[in-house]
């Protein structure tokens, strides 16, 4: 068994560490105090992303990505995750890997652009109704002479005002299961300024300032049998297929920014002096380090093993579930760690906690709440025992 | 043209250095290391000349342990063509000194006829300064150290010298030894296709033996200190006070 990183893994580290500190830390006071990070930021930032080939690396060399596997990819998630959410995502974007199920002409017309950093793309699922209980969605997509018409209303769409397309998920019908009778899903491809498609502004969110969720709302809008993604009716087979690896990406941002709210621990309880010695040696602060430190450790073991299991094909759906639930619960513990160890300045804006901590909630809520995964992990024991 | 850009492998400008508890050195054990941030310049300016087309070839020469390897496939991944590795010591806390380090690279100098060797002024660790300008005695070449502009024409190049009143602009011929100063550029980073292609790159394997060169010590240190801890400054009530105490007290005006 082998725990160290190839010599390319560890320049791929460095090399986006490097760009993380230099290109997206100094902006980001500017993006967290006024909610808002501005188009020529973007285009600042992007190109130099562009440059050092680190846009859209998470995509395979042949449309333009760096061809990772897994694991590395997943360590360069972790140095963009120290960041600001709105900034690494936008400025440093990694196109959705569903966009790799789409025909060559969709590939052309959605995937390639967003690679080049000429689109943006944003997944469409959840509902006023349906969060964890995807199947429960109401808006529908139904046939009408060869083409197809939307209707209803999707919510909490990351970045749809940025983008310039949405996959959206729709419910096309019904079927019968072994289980009962269950929704049919499809997925589509709907261009920004399609008759029937409006974008509104969403909710303001604690978490992640600058990176933005919009309602999106479908009137009777027309779509030609061209615009559906995979085949109509298996959108969750699509989905299944090409967002698999989506938990261990939320679990390897937190866990960057989990170092970084430590690291900042660390040295503060080396500089602060409190009762004539630094406040490290006091031991309710250097066992804070430890545990902090150690469940971080862990987190991050259960998040490379996923992904060197995912690279080998043999990962298990709880087997990511378990990485994504202690990643964003360790960074929740670390950050109010941080805090704590800085006191009244770690609530201040002036440092990164703050933020860290804030953004720190919506990790145990996206992506499957942390109940969801424990429901992942436990049905997967019960299984083994139960048939 | 060949360019030649020896790069050292040091202790990260960002770790807080420590001193063995014996005093024999700084402690290098288990500590983050990288390349000299001013090799890292020579290597950016090496790439440049060979993407302006007055450079052929950018060879990289890492002199030390068996782990500069890593420091050599940065440079690699930088956009370096092709690397040559030097192994001279098995111990990390081992350093090759100045005149050792000028005797190899004058040996891969007479092996490869590069048109410029581009070094870093010196390394951060020992700072010592010296390796470039031994390397110009020991092959007779034209020198140019510290240097923040460069321009190579023909059979001679042109650089703008950092000396302690200004700048100096001199002229000297080529094949030459140029050392660079942090102000020359700013070294691009690793992209992540370069880095991919890196490890297809040639990287050759050599000891000192090979260019029978001796890389026995030829200093001894006797002690190692950490720098004395800042002490405690003064309040002063006026502008006056502070000339007077500047004068009289610290000696520096």
């Amino acid at each position: 068994m082998d725990f160290g990183l190839s010599d390319e893994q560890r320049m791929i580290v460095a090399t986006t560490r490097a760009f993380v500190e230099a290109e997206l830390y100094p902006h980001e006071a500017m993006v967290e105090r006024t909610g808002h990070l501005p188009m020529e930021v973007i285009r600042e930032v992007q190109a130099k992303a562009i440059a050092a080939g680190l846009y859209a690396a998470n995509m395979p060399e042949e449309v333009g990505g760096a061809g990772l596997d897994t694991l590395t990819w997943l360590l360069y998630e972790k140095e963009l995750g120290r960041a600001n959410y709105a900034l690494h995502w936008t400025c440093v974007a990694r196109p959705s890997n569903i966009l790799l199920a789409g025909t060559a002409e969709q590939r052309e017309r959605y995937l390639l652009p967003c690679v080049r950093g000429e689109k943006w793309d944003c997944l469409a699922m959840t509902e006023p109704g349906a969060g964890s209980d995807l199947r429960g969605m109401k808006a529908t997509a139904r046939l009408e002479g060869g083409d197809w018409v939307l209707n209803g209303t999707k919510h909490f769409i990351s970045h749809a005002d940025l983008a310039d397309f949405a996959i959206v998920f729709m419910a096309s019908g019904e079927e019968d299961t072994p289980r009962g009778r269950k929704k049919r899903i499809t997925a589509f491809f709907v261009d920004k300024g399609t008759p029937g498609f409006t974008v509104r502004d969403g909710y303001r969110n604690v978490s992640h300032r600058g990176y933005t969720n919009a309602i999106l709302e479908f009137d009777n809008c027309r779509l030609p049998a061209a615009q559906v993604l995979g085949e109509a009716h298996k959108g969750f087979d699509v989905a299944n297929t090409w967002l698999g690896a989506t938990r261990l990406q939320v679990a390897s941002t937190c866990l960057g920014r989990a170092e970084r709210a430590l690291g900042l621990a660390i040295s503060y309880a080396a500089e602060r002096r409190q009762f004539g010695q630094q406040i490290g040696k006091f031991q309710g602060v250097s066992f804070k380090l430890a545990d902090m430190a150690m469940e971080l450790k862990a987190a991050e073991l259960l998040t490379r093993e996923a992904a060197w299991k995912f690279d080998q094909g043999t990962v298990t759906e709880a087997d990511m579930s378990m990485a994504k639930l202690k990643a964003t619960e360790v960074l929740a513990m670390v950050a109010d760690e941080a805090i704590q160890i800085h006191g009244g300045m770690g609530l201040m804006d002036e440092l990164p906690l703050e933020r860290i901590w804030r953004d720190a909630r919506v990790e145990r809520i996206w992506e499957g709440t942390s109940e969801i995964q424990r429901h992942i992990i436990s049905r997967e024991l019960l299984r083994a025992v139960d048939g | 043209m060949k360019v030649l850009v020896p790069v050292k492998r040091v202790i990260d400008y960002n770790v807080k250095v420590r001193v063995k508890a014996d005093g024999t050195g700084v402690d290098l054990a288990n500590v983050k290391m990288s390349m000299n941030p001013f090799d890292e310049i020579a290597v950016e300016q090496a790439i440049r000349l060979r993407e302006a087309g007055t450079a052929s070839e950018v060879i990289v020469v890492s002199i030390g342990v068996k782990q500069a390897q890593e420091t050599l496939r940065t440079a690699l991944a930088m956009g370096a063509d092709r690397a040559i590795l030097i192994e001279a010591a098995s111990d990390v806390h081992t350093d090759i000194e100045p005149l050792a380090v000028a005797k190899l690279l004058a040996a891969v100098v007479r092996d490869e006829a590069p048109g410029l060797v581009l070094c870093g002024k010196q390394a951060i660790d020992n700072d010592m300064n010296a390796t470039g300008q031994m390397l110009a005695a020991l092959l007779g070449w034209s020198q140019a150290t510290f240097i923040s502009e460069l321009a190579i024409e023909g059979d001679h190049a042109l650089v703008t010298r950092e000396v302690d009143g200004g700048l100096q602009s001199i002229r000297v011929t080529m094949p030459s030894i140029i050392t660079v100063d942090l102000r020359l550029n700013e070294p691009r980073y690793a992209s992540l296709p370069n880095i991919m292609k890196a490890k297809k790159k040639p990287l050759e394997e050599k000891t000192a033996a090979d260019y029978g060169v001796d890389v026995s010590p030829r200093l001894s240190v006797l002690k190692t200190t950490e720098p004395a801890g800042r002490k405690a400054g003064v309040r002063v009530a006026s502008v006056a006070d502070l000339v007077a105490k500047l004068k009289d007290e610290a000696g520096v005006l």
